[in-house]
């Protein structure tokens, strides 16, 4: 039984059959980017979380968590997606999607499952640790599970693919928010705000719907190509004919030059998605629009879900669009087209233009999405196939470190600009200058990007299997 | 194409006709339209 049991996640088992039909590979991978975007609507259990003690999120007891101590859950999370992606990468590519992704279940799932432990027991340690380090784990190795399988599916439309993929997890939030909401509503009579039965809920749906990805992933074989597929020539002098190991990789400034470039872009679109709330109510309040005609707290509340839906969009779209344009010059777009933004959004604030400022920030958070979803089709492009999952793991370090960054520089300069006495649009200037003098750097990066030296790349023929050796 | 070149075996010649594709689309699809006109529904309050 063991030996069967083995050999059904193993890549071997998941190589597709003669005519297997290509278009049922993305619905895997969007089982798995679904569930794991739950992350991004951690912020719903904010305020049940804060006041497990109290039961009234308007009067916390002394002994409830704080927004700080709640807020580092998630800080954890993305760390170790980041470090997680980064360390098992190699591990992915030589087991195959199937077993990485029944990890990534059993983490994620298992993580909800911890957290919910610690809830009942008021334990904030055991939350970091089950949500935070071990969900977090299942959300690194989530990410990367399906990516180099899609682009071996399509390498005729890798951003396609990879941005159907990715944006699953823009997608995995806009679920997980009302359906928290409406368990932790059913929950609320039998346990403190309905958080831990809520969490242990989620657990297993999500371990679930995993389950979809884990069953039905294939891998094409060696040699598959699609029907009628010719390599694209038209931006032949970035696309790679060779393969660049995940080691070799991480010696290259291209890899470093994309680590910047997804550094900037991260970071400059976790500066308006961390403060979009407060950002329009502060800029459009009742004393710079007149009584009654500010923004609303609900109003802002649908001015960060049209974020999300942009965000979403954003992905798919750019990502797409990646495979006509190429790689490079669609990052110059996000670069280009955002420091334009960027610069213009406080000045669209200080004038009250709340229509062409709505439209600015969407089309920032496209490109913030798109960012994310292009990133591992110019890793193929720049490095080959062979260990693209595993490149793209060590990548993903970058968003780690914005996920850190961005924040911290935020909230500094919101707080100096607040401290000088600056309110209003005033006050949130610094933050988008500085954001767009950080596009700047990624501009510059990007630019630099040229084509691997072929002295990095494996010499002869290389195979999947050989690639976790 | 030659799936069977290596020692490993491949699985075997499945059913992957359009009909399992619209179905895994399906499974995936609905939850995700589910979540994106929650989403909408919301975001139409900025524009009240």
């Amino acid at each position: 039984m063991a030996d069967t049991s083995t050999s059904f996640l193993d890549r071997s088992r998941t190589i597709a059959g003669p005519g297997y039909n290509r278009w049922l590979v993305p619905p895997a991978a969007l089982a798995i980017h679904l569930a794991i975007g739950q992350a991004y609507a951690f912020s719903v259990f904010n305020k049940p979380l804060g006041s497990l003690i109290s039961g009234d999120p308007a009067k916390p007891d002394a002994l409830d968590w704080t927004p700080t101590q709640i807020g580092i859950t998630f800080s954890i999370a993305i760390v170790l997606l980041g470090l997680s992606a980064a360390l098992f990468g190699k591990w992915l590519e030589r087991v195959g999607p199937r077993k990485a992704m029944l990890a990534a279940a059993l983490c994620f799932g298992g993580g909800f499952l911890i957290a919910s432990l610690g809830i009942s027991m008021h334990n904030i340690w055991l939350v970091y640790f089950g949500y935070g380090f071990v969900g977090g784990i299942g959300l690194g190795i989530g990410y990367i599970s399906p990516v180099s399988t899609l682009i071996k599916w399509f390498p005729d439309r890798k951003g396609v693919a990879t941005g159907m993929a990715i944006m699953g997890f823009g997608g995995g939030a806009m679920i997980a928010s009302p359906l928290s909401v409406a368990l932790m509503t059913y929950f609320k009579g039998s346990a403190p705000q309905g958080v831990a039965p809520t969490f242990i809920t989620l657990g297993i749906i999500y371990f679930l719907f995993m389950q979809f990805g884990v069953w039905t992933i294939r891998v094409p074989a060696d040699d598959w190509k699609p029907a009628g597929y010719v390599p694209n020539e038209e931006h032949s002098a970035l696309i790679t004919t060779g393969n660049v190991s995940a080691d070799n990789a991480i010696k290259t400034p291209q890899f470093w030059l994309l680590w910047v470039v997804l550094l900037t872009n991260v970071t400059a679109g976790i500066g308006l998605l961390e403060t979009a709330s407060p950002l329009i109510q502060d800029t459009f309040s009742d004393k710079a629009m007149g009584a009654g005609l500010g923004v609303t707290a609900a109003a802002a509340a649908g001015f960060v879900g049209l974020l999300s839906l942009f965000n979403l969009l954003g992905r798919f779209f750019w990502s797409s669009a990646s495979d006509k344009l190429g790689r490079k010059t669609t990052y110059a777009i996000y670069f280009g087209l955002g420091i334009l933004l960027y610069a213009l959004v406080p000045t669209l604030g200080r004038n009250l233009q709340l229509t062409f400022y709505v439209i600015a920030a969407c089309v920032i958070v496209s490109m913030y999405g798109g960012g994310f979803a292009t990133a591992p089709a110019f890793l193929s492009d720049l490095f080959g196939k062979y260990q693209v999952g595993a490149i793209h793991g060590r990548l993903l370090t970058a968003w780690s470190t914005a996920g850190v960054l961005g924040p911290l520089i935020v909230h500094q300069l919101h707080d100096r600009a607040k401290e000088q006495g600056l309110t209003g649009a005033a006050a949130y200037q610094n933050v988008f200058y500085t954001m767009a003098g950080l596009l700047v750097v990624g501009l510059l990066a990007d630019l630099a990007i040229t084509a691997v030296n072929e002295k990095y790349q494996e010499k002869g023929p290389v195979t999947v299997e050989a690639g976790g050796h | 194409m030659n799936p069977n070149s290596n020692s490993n075996a491949p699985a075997a010649a499945e059913d992957s006709n359009g009909g399992s594709a619209v179905l895994a689309w399906l499974f995936v699809g609905l939850p995700l339209a589910w979540g994106v006109s929650q989403t909408f529904l919301k975001a139409l309050a900025l524009f009240k």
